[in-house]
């Protein structure tokens, strides 16, 4: 169970997966863990709040959407997701430099909460991937123009999947998904199994040599809530990485999703990421 | 600890992701299953005798339950010591999420222990106890008096409860046992990220594997207490177990091998970095260890001493082999899962290595403490509870 002084409960794919909205009247509490239900009796009267200011208590579409887009202008709970545009990221990793400082990742090279992934894909049709600056080539190969194919650098990070198993092989509810999506880690109860890191897809976690507990990209959760962009957004250059609110029709996050044909990593495992890629390869997995 | 992982980054090959150079599980997690199996086989070696009514194995239904206490006893210590926070575990008992497999650890633990085993054990050496209290002097005395739950009904009526009683927790048992292992087998099965874990069959070849590995060790205990004791080996006896063996051996390995003919023959995505993985780095532990020297050679002697007549003593001397090789092949098994499925990257493009520490909790010396401990544990039991010999006196004398 959570016990951190986040307010985190209901289950993020409950939420993103409610067609009803988070405004609607008949919004049961979603199932949440134990714990949670408290929090939830809190959403459910607000949401009733809210709907009846809205005047809204069987009220149209027009009017629910009305309703929504001012109730997150009213600080309703967001939904975050992320952007990457792939074609953007010129490999600079400021960004991951940047995550090391914000966080207090260990320095060495075996421990990230962001990493960037070079890919080279030769004429031959071969593929070489490494992660910039951190690991060796996989082949000490001399790769000059003539035989390169196309080359891309792709950002990853957690991709706070709204369905994570992460969250659900974890024995005693450390990690868990946030109301607006993110998924954490408490490292007050976490007990070191490592059982969420075996089940992570992505690689996107890691056991924290300081504290012994397991660590991952929070969506820099402590700047968000205040309003800041998280590190890496803030520093890259090219805007490849992308931050907003899923639900707000105005965020850099949705223009990005309305522009762009998007693609998610490895969706065949259905955990539903967060983390949005424009042109992405076929080659990344 | 960085330190080490400095050492591993020459020896990746390909391309893995920059958080999976640290193997996660170690031997450790490598014991945790082997010692779970064999509680589980040792166990159900026993219930062939309550419940199939197999009176050749007679001999061996005291010391399988005892051995299947010993080994339990130990199962939750290296599981303990590999976690980050040990002094929290209590955390999965008060709040355990229940959608994991990991938190029911605790849970299928104490159900197996306390109801299961301990009620069996109780219920089997009751009669026994009381003989024994009233023969013995103190100390002894006093603690078979207070393992007998200070009872003194010997009555026909008394011991009839007993036997009924038995035979019901051992076909509670069965299921259990089926419970304890299979679930471990699942742990690792229902990891959809690790295709090398990720598997339907998994629970159902950690059960056979576990079988295996249980009636081997108990036929192997047989054979060096026995003759420790100045007893002669009930050659009947192992006759019967090691063709249990036997068949146990051929399921076990026919679900090994669908398993692997499935894989190639659905050729998913990561059966390119699975095959390389098999061809590289487990090599020796799955082809020579598991396969080979674990599984045909025990099979092919088995076979041999079911189709010639050997006498006696080759015979113990072949099933004495036989059971050492099966217990290197199970744990060989036992590593190539834990071991192997971290071997390779998540993104299938890379591998990486293992390399065990000596020393620390990780370490080797550590894991071998573990896997003597239960056999010590045994020892104290059999003192306490001697396996053979049906009166008191008899079992005073050995
Ligand atoms: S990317 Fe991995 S760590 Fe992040 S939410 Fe998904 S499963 Fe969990
Ligand atoms: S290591 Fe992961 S799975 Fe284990 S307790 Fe910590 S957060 Fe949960």
């Amino acid at each position: 169970m959570p016990r951190s002084g986040i307010e985190g409960q209901g289950s993020a794919e409950g939420r993103s997966r409610d067609p009803r909205g988070e405004i609607s009247l008949l919004a049961v509490p979603l199932p949440a863990p134990a714990g949670g239900r408290i929090v939830n009796r809190r959403r459910f009267l607000k949401d009733l709040m809210t709907c009846v200011v809205s005047g809204g208590l069987f009220g149209g579409t027009l009017l629910k959407g009305v309703a929504r887009a001012s109730a997150i202008e009213a600080g309703k709970k967001p939904l975050y997701g992320f952007g990457v545009q792939v074609d953007k990221c010129i490999g600079c990793v400021r960004c991951v430099a940047a995550c090391k400082n914000e966080n207090n990742v260990p320095k060495e090279p075996f421990f990230f909460r962001t990493w960037v992934e070079r890919y080279i894909i030769k004429q031959d049709g071969g593929t070489i991937v490494e992660a910039i600056g951190i690991l060796p080539h996989q082949e000490a190969e001399v790769i000059t123009e003539k035989n390169v194919l196309r080359s891309f650098n792709v950002p990853k990070l957690c991709n706070q999947c709204a369905h994570p198993p992460c969250v659900q092989v974890c024995p005693v509810g450390a990690t868990f998904s946030t109301e607006d999506g993110v998924v954490l880690v408490n490292n007050k109860t976490c007990v070191g199994c490592r059982y969420c890191i075996q089940a992570c897809p992505y690689g996107a976690r890691y056991l924290h040599p300081e504290t012994h507990t397991a660590d991952k990209c929070t969506f820099c959760y402590h700047r968000i809530k205040k309003g800041l962009l998280p590190a890496c957004v803030e520093v890259c250059p090219t805007q490849a990485r992308l931050f907003g609110d899923l639900k707000s029709h105005a965020s850099p996050l949705t223009r990005f999703k309305r522009m762009n044909k998007i693609h998610v990593l490895k969706p065949g495992l259905n955990t539903e990421p967060k983390v949005y890629y424009s042109s992405l390869d076929g080659e990344v997995r | 600890m960085t330190q080490k992982l400095y050492e591993l980054l020459p020896q990746i090959g390909g391309y893995i992701y920059p958080n999976e150079i640290e193997i996660h599980w170690g031997l450790l997690i490598v014991v945790y299953p082997y010692v779970t199996g064999i509680v589980a086989g040792a166990f159900i070696l026993a219930s062939l005798v309550k419940v199939f009514n197999v009176k050749e194995v007679e001999p061996l239904y005291r010391l399988s339950l005892l051995t299947a206490l010993a080994f339990l006893l130990v199962a939750p210590l290296p599981l303990l010591s590999h976690l980050g926070h040990p002094l929290r575990s209590y955390e999965m008992f008060l709040t355990p999420q229940t959608s994991s497999a990991m938190a029911m650890f605790g849970f299928v633990y104490a159900w197996y222990l306390m109801v299961v085993l301990l009620v069996e054990i109780w219920f089997v050496y009751r009669k026994d106890l009381i003989i024994w209290a009233e023969e013995e002097k103190p100390p002894m005395r006093w603690i078979h008096r207070a393992l007998s739950l200070f009872s003194r009904d010997v009555s026909e009526k008394a011991l009839e409860f007993d036997a009924k009683a038995l035979k019901f927790i051992t076909i509670i048992g069965i299921p259990s046992a089926f419970l304890l292992h299979g679930y471990v087998g699942f742990i690792f099965g229902s990891i959809k990220a690790n295709p090398w874990w990720s598997s339907v069959l998994m629970p159902i070849v950690f059960l056979f594997s576990a079988i295996v590995s249980g009636v081997a060790i108990v036929i192997f205990l047989y054979m060096i207490i026995i003759p420790l004791l100045g007893k002669t080996i009930d050659m009947e006896c192992l006759d019967k177990a090691a063709s249990f063996l036997f068949y146990a051996v051929i399921v076990d390995f026919s679900l090994e091998l669908l398993d692997f003919i499935h894989r190639i023959y659905e050729s998913e995505e990561s059966i390119k970095i699975l095959s390389e993985l098999v061809m590289n780095k487990l090599f020796l532990s799955l082809v020579i260890m598991q396969v080979l020297l674990g599984m045909l050679v025990p099979l092919g002697i088995m076979v041999i001493i079911k189709v010639f007549d050997f006498k006696d003593e080759l015979r113990k001397l072949l099933y004495f082999v036989t059971v050492i090789l099966i217990q290197i092949g199970i744990f060989s098994t036992r590593w190539n899962v834990v071991i192997g499925g971290q071997m390779f990257s998540k993104s299938f493009r890379g591998l990486t290595t293992y390399k065990m520490d000596i020393t620390g909790l990780e370490g080797l010396l550590y894991s071998l403490a573990l896997l003597i401990l239960p056999f010590v544990i045994l020892a104290i039991l059999l003192k306490i509870l001697p396996a053979w010999g049906k009166s008191g006196e008899e079992a005073l004398e050995s």
